[in-house]
């Protein structure tokens, strides 16, 4: 993986993937190693994004790597009219690897094809967000001990959130078996689907949150945007259609764990959060390991 | 084949070295000039456009005197003439007939439909995999992943 550019999870192979899933463990043991001296990972942020953003910086400095970059545009020359190229061209010259995350669909491909260094896609547009996907593989492998075989289930928004996309696609390497809750107008895309179907493993569709609960390993958990309905009193009708609480979880397996991308707004009650099948926090923690393995194997340490 | 002997009947008057295009879709032989780039070029083009044809109906032809194109160049049209003939002349007489063919990728030449994608907003060539399922030919964006659709294209 040395050199290569993450953009999308297809960019690694499964081995690949399996090797980054391994070298997070390792870190997770042993975060603070400063394997990274002497390297410098620009973080370029050109919307916000604190738990992304953190946890890469985060996963550097645990590693002795020096961060720069910015994390808005008011404090790029983006707002002085500089070009995506130009600002990749220059910030190459001051750096070994870049972590971008930009508005555009595509941009964090373009700016690996233009960059002499390795580019890390920390999510573009309403693209890709392939360290997401890692990082939910890493919290599925280490909660379930295995990514075979699992029964997930996935709730809410279906339909626009990325992560979602991303993770389907890449847990059908598994023979997962695929429980979607969503409302009608927020089902899963079919081309996100064919995948599903190209690899015949099964799929199920709910509207009723209920229906996704007891059968499932883990319950990946989606915030429903108000922006994504044309029509206000659609948004009305489902926002609380699929809120999870407590007193749902009593019939739910014994290692059941609720994941979130977070941030969570009240699609889980806050009644869950000390639910010890509450794992989203964790989730997000499990991010700053397996950056830390992305930064390590791209940089050729690990 | 004698292409002099056709020629009193032609709409279109013949070329003695070139490149002929012929079974181009009416309505679009003004767009395969665009991917060709016809208009910035400094040989003879004649255009017919809504000539009789005996195959399909209407048709329009394109004949480009003393050029030669290459395959990857010609290919383009493929996308708005997938029934299109290749005619190359030399001498009045036709020495090479092929039909073009779909290309694997185009590069520049078709915008992408997504209104977010890089392409749309940097300065950036646009490049796209040609697809191909029943409802017929769309590309997919190499950078955003977004397919265009045939009636989508909007051409550069």
């Amino acid at each position: 993986m040395k050199n290569r550019s993450l953009l999308s999870i297809n960019d690694f192979s499964l081995d690949e993937q399996l090797k980054i899933l391994t070298l997070a463990a390792e870190f997770e043991k042993n975060p603070t190693q400063k394997i990274l001296e002497g390297f410098v990972v620009a973080t370029l942020f050109f919307e916000p994004s604190t738990r992304t953003k953190l946890s890469f910086e985060s996963a550097a400095s645990r590693l002795g790597a020096k961060v720069i970059g910015f994390s808005s545009l008011a404090t790029s020359s983006v707002t002085k009219g500089e070009s995506l190229k130009d600002t990749i061209l220059t910030v190459s010259n001051y750096a070994d690897i870049i972590v971008i995350r930009h508005p555009n669909d595509g941009s964090a491909r373009f700016a690996a094809e233009i960059s002499p260094i390795p580019v890390i896609n920390a999510g573009d547009g309403a693209n890709q967000h392939p360290t997401q996907t890692l990082l939910d593989m890493y919290s599925i492998l280490k909660t379930q001990g295995r990514l075979d075989n699992l029964n997930i289930t996935f709730v809410g928004d279906l339909k626009y959130g990325r992560t979602v996309h991303s993770l389907t696609i890449a847990l059908t390497q598994f023979n997962t078996t695929f429980h979607l809750v969503s409302p009608v107008e927020l089902k899963l895309p079919s081309y996100v689907k064919r995948h599903i179907k190209e690899k015949q493993l099964s799929y199920f569709q709910y509207t009723d949150l209920l229906d996704g609960i007891p059968q499932a390993d883990i319950i990946y958990m989606t915030r429903i945007q108000r922006e994504r309905f044309s029509d206000p009193i659609e948004y009305e009708k489902v926002k609380n259609a699929y809120n999870l609480n407590n007193s749902m979880l009593i019939n739910t397996k014994e290692n059941m764990r609720i994941l979130h991308p977070l941030p969570r707004v009240n699609e889980i009650a806050l009644d869950v959060d000390n639910n010890p099948k509450a794992y989203y926090f964790q989730q997000a923690l499990n991010g700053v390991f397996v950056r830390q393995a992305l930064l390590a194997a791209i940089l050729g340490v690990k | 084949m004698e292409y002099s002997n056709q020629r009193k009947e032609l709409k279109v008057s013949a070329i003695e070295n070139g490149t002929v295009i012929d079974h181009i879709p009416a309505n679009s032989v003004f767009r395969a000039t665009r991917i060709l780039r016809l208009d910035k070029m400094e040989n003879q083009v004649l255009v017919g456009t809504y000539l009789d044809s005996k195959k399909y109906g209407k048709k329009g032809i394109i004949k480009v005197s003393n050029t030669f194109f290459k395959d990857d160049e010609i290919n383009k049209i493929a996308l708005v003439a997938p029934s299109a003939t290749l005619i190359v002349i030399r001498d009045f007489k036709v020495v090479e007939k092929k039909q073009v063919e779909i290309p694997k990728k185009i590069e520049k030449i078709v915008k992408c439909v997504n209104p977010n994608c890089i392409t749309n907003h940097e300065n950036i060539p646009t490049k796209f995999d040609v697809m191909k399922n029943e409802n017929g030919i769309y590309l997919t964006c190499l950078y955003c992943d977004k397919n265009t659709s045939k009636e989508n294209m909007v051409f550069l």
